[in-house]
């Protein structure tokens, strides 16, 4: 299992655009990945395809929260979501 | 030929295609086992696939959409393939659920979810319901319950419409409005009078009409043909001529003779205002304020109130506005105020009695109306809806006087009201005739009940009567504080806010019953000014004494059309 953790950089957090942004980028991935807030424990952790989820996690800007994957050799692919997740999308 | 007859709420005649909106979706039964020859396997497929296919449709729509609605319409279209959604679908069909209840059952727990969030969260709970039909609509292979796509101008036909879909009505593209059920008073009639369409309501078998089919609409008759002729088309065109002559208020509300009625508007928020302003109203007979209030799970703030009431006030310096109170309850409910489990909702506790089981909200309301008035240059009074009882107009007035409003004022919407109406106006200012609801309650008839729409008419004579008893209650109380010599002897101010205000006919009987202003949707007030204009009091006055004295709303009023040529002139 790999883990990365990121900022929430959007101003609004993770909702609305922000959430379906990163969802549909989760999504097109093609394995799971989950999405906790950091501190919290990996059983706690949703979907991160869901926006749904992510909109019932409630993480507001500046939170940090930490991606996982079972799949070891994703490295490149939770970077590029690290790096949604820490670009302000309503700027 | 085939020929339709309702109650029509909105004058105009089109000519134009119909589109029918589809039926709305009924509920999965509950508990619905999933069907002995499909697996679940199978069932889950098929849910995947319906997913898939509105998540599509609606990806297509928001290509079309700009701005707000795009986005919303994005984000919604990502819900329909949603994994926590589906997921928990899945589940529910892996323990032997269909696939239309499991998906029923998923959003109810994901939008009950998005409800316990609150705010931003508690309003996408609408969208994930509506995701939710779609699915299920798709998995049915019925179409979505929504308003028709058209390229072209259609008459809209449906059983009934609900306030949503007046969100998603383009007034560019729908030129008419008919329904099956409804009553004058529902929701869709007052669509149809703010959007100025020409509408028929309570037209049986209305939804049988063919998809596509050319209809002549008389929204003034209340009738819908099929196969128009050449006459039908001129009927059209003409009232095409007149529509543009009946759309210019002069901004002086008055008789053949003189006598002022001021004509004022009923109101929504500040755009409303704005527009009615624009539109030369004489200020704002009805200031709903739920739009405050409603979509919120919990009670607006001190700021956020002060602000949406100055946003009208500002629309209207130096006129009158008249703020009626929260108006929860019944047709309106709002969760931190009303209990949705009352056995008769439009009997229970709604508009002011909500302040006997949830204390605060009306007296903070009152707070946040009396800064924005200070704040603005507007002459605002403000009134309670729902009262019944001289003892509640009095509590209503003191807690006016708390919060520094000078001119506190009572609705009459309850028959009680209207037969003391001399006490009542004992201890408030003035009295504002909700003809809506004191309709539903002389008649016992729900306004929203098509069955029952002969019997909401507000030109039933027992309703004329009502608005006739609180004049002269009005009379009454000036006449007594007169010999007492506490008060002058003019009467205290008696208005009528309700969509009666908006019948050009009604609106004359109501100036000969002795009313001091009417308020309406703005779009109505350069007809109903054209037809006041044509009358004296005195013959206002003789007209309202004929109904009052009629036997039925019908014979109420063909006496009174038949007596003002104006009506057929202007295509009324």
């Amino acid at each position: 299992m790999i883990e990365r953790t990121a900022t929430i950089a959007s101003t609004v957090g993770l909702h609305a655009r922000p959430a379906s942004i990163f969802a549909e980028a989760a999504g097109d991935l093609g394995f799971e990945v989950t999405i906790s807030r950091a501190g919290e424990a990996a059983e706690d952790a949703v979907d991160a395809d869901s926006m749904l989820a992510l909109m019932s996690l409630g993480v507001e800007h500046g939170e940090v929260v930490v991606l996982r994957t079972e799949n070891d050799s994703a490295g490149d692919s939770l970077e590029t979501l690290v790096r949604i997740l820490e670009t302000n999308h309503d700027a | 030929m085939q020929s339709y007859v309702g109650v029509g709420v909105t004058p105009g005649r089109v000519v134009g295609p119909v589109r029918i909106m589809p039926p709305a979706l009924s509920a999965p039964p509950a508990g619905e086992k999933l069907d002995s020859s499909t697996s679940a396997e199978a069932a889950a497929a098929k849910l995947k696939e319906a997913g898939a296919s509105v998540k599509a449709t609606l990806l297509e729509r928001a290509g079309r959409a700009t701005g707000d609605s795009k986005a919303v319409l994005d984000a919604t279209a990502l819900m329909a393939t949603d994994p926590m959604l589906i997921k928990a679908a899945i589940k529910l069909i892996n323990t032997g659920l269909s696939a239309e209840r499991a998906i029923w059952d998923a959003g109810d727990t994901v939008a009950a979810m998005l409800i316990s969030l609150g705010g931003y969260m508690a309003e996408r709970s609408h969208d994930v319901l509506d995701v939710r039909s779609r699915i299920v609509a798709a998995l049915r292979g019925v179409p979505a319950p929504e308003i028709p796509d058209s390229p072209v101008p259609f008459i809209l036909v449906a059983h009934d419409l609900a306030p949503a879909d007046t969100a998603t009505l383009d007034p560019a593209k729908v030129i008419a409005l008919v329904t099956a059920g409804g009553g004058p008073q529902s929701h869709t009639a007052i669509i149809a009078r703010s959007l100025g369409l020409p509408a028929v309501v309570a037209a049986r078998g209305v939804t049988e009409l063919t998809d596509g089919e050319f209809v002549f609409v008389d929204g003034a008759a209340g009738s819908i043909s099929t196969h128009p002729g050449q006459n039908d088309v001129a009927a059209a065109q003409k009232w095409t001529e007149q529509a543009t002559l009946l759309s210019v208020f002069d901004g002086s509300g008055q008789l053949a003779d003189g006598t002022a009625l001021a004509l004022l508007a009923n109101v929504g928020g500040a755009k409303d205002a704005q527009a009615a302003a624009a539109a030369n109203a004489q200020g704002v007979g009805l200031l709903r304020t739920e739009f405050c209030f409603l979509g919120h799970d919990t009670e607006p703030g001190h700021d956020e109130q002060v602000a949406a009431y100055k946003g009208v006030f500002d629309a209207f310096p130096g006129a009158k506005v008249v703020v009626r109170t929260l108006d929860a309850g019944a047709d309106k409910p709002l969760p931190f105020l009303t209990d949705s489990t009352e056995p008769n909702p439009a009997l229970g506790v709604r508009g002011y009695r909500t302040d006997s089981t949830t204390p605060g909200v009306l007296a903070r309301q009152l707070a946040a109306i009396a800064d924005a008035a200070k704040q603005s240059a507007a002459v605002v009074w403000v009134m309670a809806p729902m009262i019944s009882t001289p003892a509640e107009a009095a509590d209503f007035a003191a807690m006016c006087a708390t919060a520094g409003l000078q001119t506190p004022g009572v609705m009459v919407e309850v028959p009680s009201a209207a037969l003391t109406a001399r006490h009542l106006l004992d201890r408030v200012e003035f009295a504002s005739l909700g003809t809506n609801d004191l309709t539903q309650y002389a008649m016992a008839a729900d306004r929203q009940l098509g069955p029952l729409a002969a019997l909401n008419d507000p030109w039933q004579p027992a309703v004329l009567a009502l608005v006739q008893a609180t004049v002269n209650g009005a009379i009454a109380q000036a006449k007594h504080s007169a010999a007492l010599a506490t008060e002058d002897s003019a009467p205290k101010p008696v208005g009528v806010c309700g969509e009666a205000a908006a019948d050009p006919a009604l609106a004359v009987v109501l100036a000969g019953l002795g009313v001091s202003s009417l308020s309406m949707t703005a779009r109505a007030i350069p007809a109903v000014s054209a037809v006041l204009r044509t009358v004296t009091l005195a013959q206002a006055r003789q007209l309202a004494e004929q109904a009052v004295a009629a036997a039925s709303a019908a014979e109420a009023r063909e006496l009174v059309r038949a007596a003002l040529p104006a009506l057929a002139e202007l295509g009324l």
